[in-house]
């Protein structure tokens, strides 16, 4: 179930697109995920039964971002690039650093469900290769060392 | 980042003042004359394409103009320096180029990574409306435009025109086939303009200056400056604006700082992922729509991607091919299916399962996968890092299969 706000809010981004109220699933799935973190089956629905869209619709659409989350993700989300640039200058290192550290792959949790671990495609930081993007936030010119003390500040 | 009044204290607004004199028509005309071709890769006469809208009373109306400002081409980020940089530039550019075309309403969209870049742009178009700028009766000319940003979720394909018009209107964005162009049937089924970010940024100079003086700027046939850039292992990675036609050595040395200690240049793509390797034969060629394309690549969005004689080639070709294979939308079925078996091959002789059949099979995949074979040009775009590499760095590709896996990999330095 929606709450209150969370339906005031997608109300207002159909209001925003006026006549095209179609336009607007993106920004209702965000209003979503930025509750709850990702878009389960249940909010999914809901969503689509404000937009008066079908799920097969709105599924379709949120399957295809790769930042619209349809499965459970931890507190924090660290998107590591390893696009070119940030391959050739130390992903593979900052990977390695993660998976000992956290003992787990892409695409895992850690057990604590602190930090889901992505890969994405490029962020635009080329020059300051490697990047990732952490909670929304884009960080460049990364070493193991300067990633523990950034995830640090992440409880 | 300049707020409104440093903006006009410098020029700002002035190149929009003297469109707002002329007919669209007329603005359409004097951006041709400057030869402002497409910043985004393509390298389309932007007046041209403006010139492709229908005017005037019999017109279908509203009609609209799109920033494409999604930028998700590995190795570029060029549009990201311009946002966040002096997102007024981007506004008045969008102004001249809505009046160019009779468009009511534009629309930005930006990929969601720019976080920064989108809260700029919105401050600074409440800025530009709170000084008419934007909004009903522009200047007192008639002119209405308002300006949406939209921000993306993530998905490299929504950066082809047609794809990002289906994102705009909620719908999965897949490509669409054209023609129609969006020029006639675009958003909503209504004329539509699609814009690079760096495309749009010349436009008020252009205006403001007059079109000769625009091309006086460039070193080449091409008008204007260009945003280059540099990544890799070169001593200072970066963006910088130059005349338009600046030769790639002068780029890569004086600007990039040359190669770090320790590394040798083996090779660069000139202007992102989807762009052919030239090699430090080409150094001295001047970095135009023209000359790169005679030199066998394309100038794209003027970004290099530096490859260092340390970096193994297939092992590059793997992180390329497998964004392309990742961010592919499944629409056609050879840049679905095609894409993951040219990652698979290239993982296989990284890994020493290569067989000596590989390399011929890699080439076909260039044909099967080239211009004409897909619904749009990502696949296509795909194959040009992968066909070059296979002309200049061939031993790499027989080593891996001679020596049974990556002969980077067993240097003891690594």
């Amino acid at each position: 179930m929606l709450t209150e706000a969370e339906r005031h809010e997608i109300e207002e981004e159909i209001a925003a697109v006026r006549e095209h109220t179609r336009a607007a699933v993106v920004e209702a799935l965000k209003v979503v995920q930025r509750r709850r973190g990702w878009v389960s089956d249940d909010d999914l629905g809901d969503v689509a039964t404000c937009l008066g869209l079908t799920r097969t619709e709105v599924d379709a659409v949120a399957t295809f971002y790769n930042k619209i989350f349809r499965r459970q993700v931890g507190r924090h989300v660290l998107l590591i690039c390893d696009s070119v640039t940030c391959w050739i200058m130390g992903y593979h290192d900052l990977l390695e650093h993660l998976r000992a550290k956290w003992g787990m792959e892409l695409g895992e949790t850690t057990a604590d469900n602190r930090f889901t671990l992505l890969p994405v495609a490029c962020l635009g930081l080329c020059e300051q290769a490697p990047a990732m993007l952490l909670d929304g936030e884009l960080y460049g010119n990364l070493t193991p060392a300067r990633l523990d003390e950034i995830l640090a500040t992440h409880a | 980042m300049p707020d409104l009044r440093e903006y006009e204290q410098a020029g700002g607004y002035a190149g929009l003042r003297v469109a707002l004199r002329m007919t669209s028509t007329e603005v359409q005309g004097t951006v041709k004359a400057a030869n402002l071709r497409g910043r985004g890769g393509a390298g389309f006469p932007t007046g041209v394409k403006w010139s492709a809208v229908p005017l005037g009373e019999g017109a279908r109306r509203p009609k609209y103009l799109v920033v494409n400002a999604d930028e998700m081409e590995p190795g570029v980020m060029k549009d990201r320096i311009l946002l966040e940089g002096n997102p007024h530039q981007l506004i008045e550019g969008i102004v001249i180029a809505a009046h160019a075309i009779e468009a009511e309403h534009a629309f930005i969209f930006i990929r969601l990574a720019y976080r920064e870049a989108a809260e700029r742009l919105r401050r600074a178009i409440e800025e530009a409306a709170s000084a008419g700028y934007l909004g009903a009766n522009i200047l007192g000319s008639g002119l209405n435009l308002d300006i949406a940003v939209h921000r993306s979720a993530g998905r490299y394909i929504c950066g082809e025109e047609t794809a990002l018009l289906n994102a705009l209107e909620g719908k999965r964005p897949i490509p669409r086939a054209k023609p129609p162009f969006p020029q006639t049937v675009g958003l909503w089924g209504q004329p539509t303009v699609v814009n690079n970010v760096e495309t749009l940024c010349c436009v008020p100079h252009i205006l403001r200056h007059g079109p000769e003086w625009f091309l006086g700027l460039s070193r080449s046939s091409d008008g204007g400056t260009k945003l280059y850039g540099a990544s890799g292992r070169v001593r200072r990675p970066g963006v910088w604006e130059l005349p338009m036609g600046t030769p790639l050595r002068e780029i890569l040395e004086e600007h990039a700082g040359g190669m770090r200690e320790g590394y040798q240049l083996r090779g660069l793509l000139p202007g992102g992922a989807s762009t052919d390797f030239l090699t430090p034969e080409h150094l001295d060629i001047p970095m135009d729509f023209g000359s790169v394309t005679q030199a066998g690549s394309r100038l794209g969005t003027g970004t290099m991607v530096v490859l260092d004689d340390q970096t193994c080639p297939v092992s590059m070709l793997i992180s390329l091919e497998q964004f392309f294979a990742r961010e592919s939308c499944g629409w056609c079925t050879p840049c679905r299916e095609g894409l993951p078996w040219v990652v698979r091959l290239l993982r296989a002789l990284e890994n020493g399962d290569g067989r000596s059949d590989d390399v011929a099979l890699l080439e076909a995949h260039t044909r099967l996968l080239g211009p004409g074979r897909t619904f749009c040009a990502l696949a296509p775009g795909a194959m040009e890092p992968l066909q070059s590499a296979l002309k200049y760095f061939h031993e790499d590709f027989t080593r891996h299969i001679a020596e049974r896996g990556c002969p980077w990999r067993k240097a003891p330095v690594v």
